[in-house]
């Protein structure tokens, strides 16, 4: 620099270091900004990634590790790869048909736990002087075992009692989501999914391979009176006790026509014995009543056509109540028929929902991980998804649950050691007037331990089918605590 | 038994770069350069340990010496860069110089990894850049007619970028660069230099209506020829760079916020233009949606990098090459797989250290034409890396350009160092003023 352009440079001139500053402070907010997306990133996405099909890294981890066991909760082998004098691995799943959809395959595609927990039974965090051994005598390391929440016994009671039947039952301990036995008619032996795969993909009409519990959408019947109930205690408060409809076997609004199930005549109901009779004509009567679109708000609340957080494959339920709906249409899904579809598990979620005061558990099966040498890698903790519900409003359900026990249509379960309560359905899924047998309650009623959801397709009536399954399921809970407790 | 180290190195690895990461913040505490020696001293020990590790896994895991050989090899560029900058100009940013060979020698063994024909070849351009690099100093001591070739600039800018719209070769769509005895040049590289310094000529004495209006037009014509070549990236980093440029020396607000609304209405004519703009946006929106076509690499980025997580996989255990273009523009997800999220992350806050010291030299410098072009070079710098991470981890759209230091590129490799370079010449003329400056304040 010389002369002229010397001094014309020095020549005074304001500072812009407030400028400069500026650009510094907003470069290093982005930044940061960048670096804590990656960062969260990493931290919820991690297993979702691995678990990918287009992710060329489970290979990798295959080919360094054999896959993990999965365990009950009662520590029996659910799955486990067994390994012979050549290295050759095999899936074993030891309980055969038992646990086919919830503990699921791992080698046409993948399914159950072994989908879900995949990440973790591929990874390997066996200590490292086990991995230098390992690696010296040029075999594989052991991947992380999996310890559900699954109980061997009340499966084993489920499974017996779906029996030849197509269907599903659901058992969920109410305070912490876990789920306990898990049961989908038909199944089939994991053992030997690769021999049946190509005979169940070409000549399946009984979709075996669909978790019915979670997948199956089915006409929730009566069992939806429990919504129609909710959104009329909502719009009545202070009212609904004075409730009162005279059942003469039939409800009629212009043309439209709803019977009561197989005729019966209710005579004079009150609100809470049109809930335990599950008296059609009084809830059609109850259905008309009610405002559209709290109604449909209501049903979100309960997460009807939303996503379930659930972190397993399932079906999205549906149900629609708008203004756009017929007289006829609003009758039936008031009670539970017309177009409305439901999973069990969500009806399972909701029963939970009104047995915890409202307050949803997220409903899961992986309980915690472990390296091979059972050192705690990775523990999932009951998590709360949020209310659906008032706890008085829950508390009211909960009273009238009760009532259907002692009064209504689920007598069968009366006068035992603890005090049961549910709401059963008949859900008519053809002209002819078949029905699907729908029981979901739970026990004690006064304290809420422990819930189930039952669907049995084309039985009959809920009542005198999915109810006395339900009896020996919760007598089966209870013995099996007492035993626990005795130790 | 080699299991001991691989596993233990991933750990030591990350925490080395931890510690130099944290220096390159520290160093901040002490305003003499003086004080800082022993950082620096602490930094160059921690840099050839991270090396020493990185290249012993590799050779660990492949058993293959052509790493050792590497390794040797970069180890005596780093130290004789190290140790012979200094030398020959006594004042210049040690963080500086010693945040670039620690980038390049973490891009060369992540280079040399994926493909190590290609780091032999990147090895060579660094020690040539770094040869030519070394007169820049000494070169912009001697000359001062830099700020008086104002319109010779431009004229080369569109020049050079013209003749590669019309002559080239189609390298992915995009018509940025050509080949001369072999050697493939990516002219729009060297052209952020010429831009820079055309820009601080033009505004360092005048920044009136007129004046930004004909630099406006002059810089239209060189960012619309980057987009008629479909060099996206290169656009916005110069569109960027003219914007924030005008801004500081004009300090008026309503420059940039013409350039911010400037900017969104091009992106949206460029949006509603350009097919390849679009897949991007829609690709970045939703990459599961078209996994197998348009969402193809940020998919696999993004699998690298959750596999990678927190410590990553190890060298050599990963499958970063699963990743189209991945040494070019991804090597900041190839990075995370296999050193890890950690690693990855100190090594964008190398980046800022870089950035932010750019920015502390800029505002210490009176002469507004030096300052322009240091403060541009720093703009450029990290708008770029924010453009090449960001689009990797699906923050923004892609628009695949090289991360600074790292990514394989000869011309980008060069034209990083050719600046940095740049500013250590301005470093030591404005410790050289400020030295005066102290002399005569004692007298």
């Amino acid at each position: 620099m010389s002369g002229k352009n010397e001094s014309q440079a020095r020549r005074p001139k304001k500072s812009n270091k407030n400028e400069i500053l500026l650009t510094t402070y907003f470069f290093v907010l982005l930044f940061i900004g960048m670096l804590g997306y990656l960062s969260y990133y990493v931290a919820t996405n991690e297993q979702e990634l691995i678990n990918n099909s287009y992710n060329s890294r489970q290979e990798i981890l295959l080919s360094r590790n054999y896959r993990g066991t999965i365990f009950s909760r009662d520590g029996e082998v659910l799955a486990e790869t067994v390994l012979d004098a050549e290295q050759n691995e095999t899936r074993v799943y030891p309980f055969g048909e038992l646990f086919s959809h919830v503990v699921g395959f791992s080698t046409q595609g993948r399914m159950g736990v072994e989908a879900q927990a995949n990440y973790y039974l591929i990874n390997s965090n066996t200590p490292l002087n086990n991995k230098v051994a390992n690696d010296m005598a040029g075999i594989k390391n052991p991947g992380d075992n999996v310890y559900t929440t699954l109980d061997v016994q009340l499966q084993e009671i489920a499974d017996q009692q779906l029996s030849v039947y197509d269907g599903a039952i659901i058992v969920t301990e109410v305070k912490t989501g876990k789920i306990l036995a898990m049961s989908s008619h038909p199944g089939f032996d994991p053992n030997e999914i690769s021999e049946i795969w190509d005979d169940l993909i070409e000549n399946d009409t009984s979709s075996v391979l669909l978790n019915r519990a979670t997948q199956g959408l089915y006409p929730p019947g009566s069992t939806f009176k429990i919504v129609t109930a909710l959104e009329y205690l909502r719009e009545n408060p202070k009212t609904y006790s004075q409730y009162s409809f005279q059942c003469n076997g039939y409800y009629k609004n212009g043309d439209s026509r709803i019977n009561c199930y197989h005729g019966a005549n209710h005579g004079l109901v009150n609100f809470t014995k049109s809930f335990a009779k599950s008296c059609n004509a009084s809830f059609a009567n109850i259905g008309m009543s009610l405002d559209r679109n709290a109604f449909a708000d209501t049903l979100s609340d309960l997460l009807f056509n939303e996503k379930l957080p659930l972190s397993f494959q399932y079906s999205k339920s549906s149900a629609i109540v708008s203004d756009d709906l017929t007289t006829d249409d609003m009758m039936q899904t008031s009670i539970g028929q017309g177009k409305t579809q439901i999973t069990p598990i969500h009806l399972n979620m909701i029963t939970c929902a009104i047995a915890n005061d409202g307050v949803l558990m997220r409903p899961y099966v992986v309980d915690y991980v472990a390296n091979d040498v059972g050192t705690l890698t990775k523990s999932f903790k009951p998590s709360t998804y949020g209310k659906l519900m008032s706890s008085e409003e829950a508390g009211i359900l909960r009273d009238m649950m009760v009532a259907v026990v002692n009064e209504g249509t689920g007598t069968k379960l009366k006068g035992l050691s603890y005090t049961a309560a549910g709401k059963t359905g008949s859900a008519e899924y053809n002209s002819e007037r078949d029905s699907h047998a729908w029981f979901t309650g739970f026990a004690p009623a006064e304290d809420p331990e422990v819930c189930v959801t039952i669907i049995i397709e084309g039985a009959g009536s809920g009542g005198d089918y999915a109810v006395p399954i339900a009896k020996r399921l919760f007598n089966a809970y209870f013995t099996e605590k007492a035993e626990v407790d005795q130790k | 038994m080699h299991e001991y180290v691989t596993e233990l190195s991933k750990y030591a690895i990350t925490i080395m770069m931890a510690i130099y990461t944290f220096f390159c913040f520290w160093v901040f505490r002490y305003r003499e350069e003086e004080k800082r020696r022993w950082i620096y001293v602490v930094q160059n020990v921690l840099m050839l340990l991270v090396q020493l590790f990185c290249f012993l896994d590799l050779y660990l895991i492949s058993r293959d010496f052509q790493y050792l050989f590497f390794y040797a090899f970069v180890q005596v560029f780093l130290i004789a860069a190290l140790m012979l900058v200094p030398l020959i100009y006594e004042n210049i940013n040690h963080l500086l110089l010693n945040n670039m060979c620690m980038l390049l020698g973490i891009g060369i063994c992540m280079v040399s990894r994926l493909s190590f024909t290609k780091a032999i070849r990147q090895y060579v351009i660094v020690l040539v850049s770094l040869a030519i690099s070394m007169l820049i100093p000494f070169l912009m001591g001697k000359i001062h007619f830099f700020k008086k070739l104002t319109w010779l600039y431009p004229l080369v800018g569109i020049a050079m970028l013209g003749i590669v719209l019309v002559v080239s070769e189609v390298t992915y769509g995009s018509k940025i660069s050509f080949s001369m005895f072999g050697i493939t040049f990516q002219p729009s590289e060297f052209v952020k230099i010429i831009f820079l310094f055309f820009l601080a000529a033009a505004l360092w004495d005048n920044t009136s209506f007129g004046r930004i209006v004909v630099t406006a037009i002059l810089a239209g014509i060189q960012i619309m020829i980057l987009v008629l070549s479909k060099d996206l990236g290169s656009a916005v980093i110069f569109f960027f760079g003219f914007v924030m440029v005008v801004f500081v020396a004009s300090r008026n607000y309503l420059y940039l916020l013409a350039g911010v609304v400037g900017g969104s209405g091009a992106a949206y004519i460029a949006y509603t233009v350009f097919d390849h703009v679009r897949t991007r946006v829609l690709a970045w929106q939703n990459p599961w949606q078209y996994i197998d076509d348009q969402g193809y690499q940020i998919t696999q980025s993004l699998f690298a990098v959750g596999s990678g997580s927190w410590f990553g996989m190890g060298l050599l255990q990963g499958n970063p090459t699963a990743i189209p273009k991945v040494e070019a523009d991804f090597i900041f997800s190839s990075i995370c797989e296999e050193l890890g999220v950690i690693f990855g992350i100190c090594l964008i806050l190398v980046c800022i250290s870089c950035f932010i010291m750019i920015m502390e030299t800029a505002i210490r410098i009176h002469d507004r034409f030096y300052q322009l072009i240091v403060y541009g070079i720093g703009i450029m710098y990290v708008f770029q890396i924010f453009l090449t991470v960001g689009g990797g981890i699906k923050f923004i759209p892609l628009t695949g350009v090289t991360l600074p230091f790292i990514s394989y590129g000869g011309s980008s490799v060069m034209t990083t160092m050719f600046m940095f370079f740049i500013i250590q010449g301005i470093y030591i003329r404005l410790k050289q003023v400020e030295g005066e400056r102290k002399r005569v304040r004692k007298e």
